[in-house]
């Protein structure tokens, strides 16, 4: 640890991470910024490997190149509407290394204190002279490995920092681990590889948040027992604790809210990295579990701001009761056929497409994107109009409409084009429905009230693809789809577009 | 009924007759009825006595009202207000009487509001009785023969029928003015393309909603706005369609005598109020006159008897979805349900009672506008005032959170016995937190996902805090290291992989 070239790589390291965050900020830069990072974390492991500290480099290397081998596989193999399950399934791994790594440290410590022991020490004395790291032949500090020797010079407090931060990295991964893996459950649905399944909606176990409550408490008094020196067992109840924590919060968040879950997670593993980082004295985990952190805590906020939700309200659990009668919904949903619509996109001059999970559901990706091209083909102005929470990832219908080769340039954020719909002749929503809710904005008693929508039934016609009749995930009444000036198309999305494509000339 | 509605009821499990003839008029022979499967009567008494439920237009007269017998269902117009003696009449003979003009006005009844279809028509075909009478082009026109200037048509009153009126009008090229007493209804008037022409005007506007979505009574105050707004505009105005009807009153005079007399010869004045006294007081009902200074005041109440075909068609179509509402269950069993807001409200007399006037429905028929404040136009002042107050309290927020943070790390700093080596780690943690927010807020919204998923792989660098432990003389410690090691592998080369892969896809076009 104590070697100058492995720092110095740590700094570059550190540096090609920040760029690589940083390049994402345009399509272009950041298909650069990826390579800063891959370099920044070759860099990184090379600079572990030769410094000291490690052994076993070809067990590592073996172990790198198998973990290679799962990770080429995973990411060729998944499919882009797969992206929200495949992050969450590695944030669980993320999560378990760092408990992994988090109990190392412990049995090391309890390793060295065993040393210290065998030569009739006290681990943590501050010697006469006021240095620490006292006492140990040098016979037998020379046999640790670095970690162990950096353990060794630590006094008392550092011990009981120590400690306290490889709990906490410990404790964090618990949580990510298990609420990553719930998470995955929930998104894949019945496409999940585990050996159970997950309703996807709000599920709690009675007791609610007082059972989350107990449990955090719990794991603070586990905490206190452990830094009095009550052991390992301690530990592994913390850990415990943790893990119910993670699934059990996890349980209680229904799917609508996966974006916000799953950028929560992501900070959470970062915090995780970083707390490890402390306990290891590793300023590079530090530095990229703070980053990561961050990033993650950032991107829960802008989810919840784009549901006008607290991040409390969305991580104690669903939405809470309305506050009030909800305004009743009069009319009724006036059902169109592929004719019509194709006749009214034929007499279109702009059309702004509202894709939603529905689309990722139905695959119907490829077939937005061919009527885009036909639509666009004819000289109509086309655009996606993207909400900040559609789909089940930050960002998920950015990557799928750029999977099915939809420029980026069409695809707008909500602030973009919300103005522009009252101008527009068609709006069509495929498979979203809170996100293009007039009760967000005309009932103050429902759900979602004050939640920035899409102003789609602003346009002059507004088709909506959708299944059937029901509310769909969140369960709210969508009075966009009784509005005079909407017609339901009803039929899997993918299946209508392709009945659609045909008639479009 | 049509042939195409007969086919539709018979779908329901009713069996459909039709007097000979009565489709001639508009059109369908009684071939074509028996085609679709219709039993044709000689004479309207044997249909009275064949049929359950007789649908008919016109209130029904002295000898059909003798004809109408106990438990049979009539289906008509009946002004149920003029012919209160023949309401308890029916109600007294058991049968049931279903008032077409009573179906209430709320969305779901729309498709069976016969009334709607009417005015429909009687706009249109006012547009085209007032072409007929016009002696010049709608459209302006630039010909080799001279220029031609567009008409110019008001339309007073935007119900359905004026809203009808100015569809065609402006469909016609002509330029189109509207007028209502409803603000609210601008919106559409516009959408239709035509002006909606405004008073200068204060007052607190009654609000449709509260009506049922008809116009009300306006003050004498905005009634004189009104009228000065509509001599100013006399002069200039070609062809006037007037359509302001009050529900149970006389209609209001809008386009008064001298109003006529400021007209241009050859003008033509429509008025689709004349069965109520007429919006005009020259109107004469059914006839049409032309007054001495050349317009041409035209007082038809027929406007869908001139268009057969259509108004038939129309009213077809209202009675079959009223019909259907009438048999929920589809075997043709007819199924009166009183407490149908739709059914109740329109029917006048059942099981021997008179049940009009009907209780309101239990739905408005369209929500309450909401108030709406027009929003302030803001002076240079106060914008800048407003950029001075938003700048002042970011200002104010930073300066918080900067107080707070370093007070924080200030307060850590300030633990005793706090060891250096651990503050030197901390100032590394927050300026990385630092950097990350920074950062992270420039990250273009379509790249989160690529984002979370880079984010995903570096967060593996826990992997070196197990390569550094893996070297250990414990056993365990090795094992786990080594899982730990393999799970990071896992994530980081997953992780960048399928972040390029992401990225790769997104193109320019």
């Amino acid at each position: 640890m104590e070697n100058a070239f492995t720092i110095a790589a740590y700094v570059v390291a550190a540096i090609l991470f920040i760029l690589s965050l940083g390049g994402l900020s345009g399509q272009e830069s950041a298909k650069r910024a990826v390579w800063y990072g891959i370099v920044g974390m070759a860099i990184a492991v090379l600079a572990t490997l030769v410094g000291p500290g490690s052994g076993l480099w070809l067990a590592s290397l073996v172990l790198i190149a198998g973990g290679a081998a799962v990770g080429y596989q995973l990411a060729t193999k998944v499919e882009m509407t797969q992206m929200p399950e495949l992050v969450a399934i590695m944030h669980s791994l993320v999560g378990l290394a760092a408990v992994f790594v988090g109990f190392n440290a412990d049995l090391m410590i309890n390793y060295i204190a065993g040393v210290y022991e065998a030569q009739g020490l006290v681990l943590g004395t501050v010697g006469e002279d006021g240095l620490k790291a006292i006492g140990l032949p040098k016979e037998v500090h020379d046999g640790l490995s670095t970690f162990g020797q950096l353990i060794a010079k630590k006094s008392s407090v550092e011990i009981g920092i120590l400690r306290v931060e490889l709990v906490l990295g410990i404790w964090i991964g618990a949580v990510t681990f298990t609420g990553s893996v719930i998470a995955y459950a929930k998104l894949a649905g019945s496409s999940s590889k585990l050996p159970f399944t997950v309703d996807t909606g709000a599920k709690k176990l009675p007791g609610g948040h007082f059972l989350n409550a107990g449990a955090a408490a719990l794991s603070v008094l586990l905490l206190i027992v452990y830094l009095s020196g009550g052991g390992s067992w301690a530990l592994v109840l913390l850990t415990l604790a943790g893990l119910f924590i993670g699934y059990h919060l996890i349980m209680g968040i229904g799917g609508a809210d996966m974006p916000v879950v799953v950028s929560m997670l992501n900070s959470y593993s970062g915090w995780a990295a970083a707390a490890i980082g402390f306990s290891l004295g590793n300023d590079l985990l530090i530095v990229v579990g703070a980053l990561v952190g961050s990033s993650g805590a950032i991107l829960s906020y802008i989810m919840c701001k784009a549901m006008n939700r607290s991040f409390v309200s969305v991580i104690l659990g669903g939405f809470g009761g309305p506050a009030g009668e909800q305004m009743a919904v009069e009319g009724e949903q006036i059902a169109i056929e592929a004719d019509g619509v194709a006749q009214a996109l034929n007499e279109a001059d702009s059309v702004i497409i509202i894709p939603g999970y529905g689309m990722a559901v139905a695959q119907a990706q490829q077939a937005v994107s061919e009527l885009v091209k036909k639509l666009r083909a004819k000289g109509k102005n086309v655009r996606f109009a993207i909400h900040p929470v559609a789909g089940r990832l930050p960002g998920h219908m950015n990557v799928l409409l750029a999977e099915a080769k939809v420029p980026y340039d069409i695809v707008m954020e909500m602030d973009e084009i919300n103005d522009d719909f009252p101008d527009t002749d068609v709006a069509i929503v495929i498979g979203s429905n809170d996100i293009v809710n007039p009760a967000a904005q005309d009932d103050p008693n429902s759900p979602i009230a004050g939640m920035p929508v899409l102003e789609c039934w602003k346009a002059k016609q507004v088709f909506v693809s959708k299944r059937g009749q029901g509310t769909g995930y969140s369960g709210i009444e969508n009075p966009l789809f009784f509005k005079d000036n909407t017609r339901m198309f009803y039929g899997d999305a993918k299946a209508s577009l392709d009945k659609l494509l045909p008639m479009i000339d | 009924m049509t042939p195409e509605s007969a086919t539709a009821l018979q779908k329901l499990g009713h069996t459909c007759v039709i007097e000979a003839g009565a489709g001639a008029a508009a059109g369908f022979d009684d071939a074509k009825y028996e085609e679709a499967g219709v039993e044709v009567v000689k004479t309207a008494a044997a249909l009275w006595k064949a049929a359950d439920v007789v649908a008919k237009v016109r209130a029904p007269n002295d000898t059909e009202m003798k004809k109408l017998r106990d438990g049979q269902t009539l289906i008509s117009f009946f002004s149920p207000v003029a012919n209160e003696k023949e309401m308890g009449q029916a109600a007294k003979k058991g049968a049931t009487v279903v008032a077409m003009e009573m179906i209430p006005r709320i969305s779901r009844a729309q498709k069976m509001d016969a009334l709607s279809s009417m005015a429909n028509i009687a706009g249109y075909r006012a547009v085209i009785e007032a072409g007929n009478n016009f002696g010049r082009f709608f459209t302006g026109q630039i010909t080799a023969a001279g220029k031609v200037p567009p008409a110019k048509v008001l339309v007073v009153g935007a119900g359905v029928a004026g809203l009808a009126a100015i569809g065609t009008s402006t469909s016609l090229g002509a330029i189109t003015y509207a007028f209502d007493v409803r603000p609210e209804v601008a919106e559409q008037v516009e959408s239709m393309g035509a002006e909606f022409v405004y008073l200068d005007f204060e007052e607190e506007q009654t609000d449709g909603a509260a009506t049922g979505g008809y116009a009300s009574v306006s003050s004498p105050e905005f009634r004189e706005a009104q009228l000065a707004k509509f001599r100013e505009l006399a002069p200039e105005i070609d062809i006037v369609i007037t359509t302001a009807l009050i529900p149970n009153r006389e209609a209001p005079e809008l386009w008064t005598e001298d109003m006529v007399a400021a007209m241009k010869p050859g003008s033509v004045i429509v008025d689709l109020a004349a069965e109520k006294g007429g919006n005009c007081k020259l109107t004469v009902m059914d006839e049409k006159i032309v007054t001495e200074n050349g317009v041409t005041i035209i007082g038809y109440t027929d406007f869908p008897s001139r268009m057969g075909a259509q108004a038939s068609s129309l009213y077809a179509t209202n009675i079959r979805h009223l019909m259907t509402d009438l048999t929920p269950e589809k075997d043709g069993v007819i199924n009166h349900n009183m407490e149908d807001d739709v059914i109740r409200g329109a029917t006048i007399a059942h099981a021997k009672e008179v049940t009009f006037p009907p209780p309101p429905p239990k739905v408005a028929a369209i929500a309450a506008q909401p108030k709406k404040e027009a929003p302030k136009e803001l002076t240079a002042e106060e914008k800048a005032a407003a950029e001075v107050a938003a700048f002042k309290a970011q200002t104010k927020n930073q300066v918080t959170l900067l107080a707070v943070g370093a007070a924080l790390v200030l307060g850590i700093g300030l633990i005793p016995g706090m060891p250096a080596s651990f503050m030197q780690h901390f100032i590394v943690f927050v300026l990385s937190v630092f950097i990350g927010f920074q950062v992270i807020w420039n990250v273009a919204h379509s790249l989160h996902t690529p984002l979370m998923a880079v984010t995903n792989a570096i967060s593996s660098i826990i992997i070196l805090g197990a390569l550094i432990q893996i070297g250990s003389s414990s056993v365990l410690i090795t094992i786990l290291g080594g899982l730990g090691i393999f799970m990071a592998a896992v994530n980081i080369f997953g992780g960048f992989l399928v972040t390029r892969r992401m990225l790769a896809m997104f193109q320019k076009s």
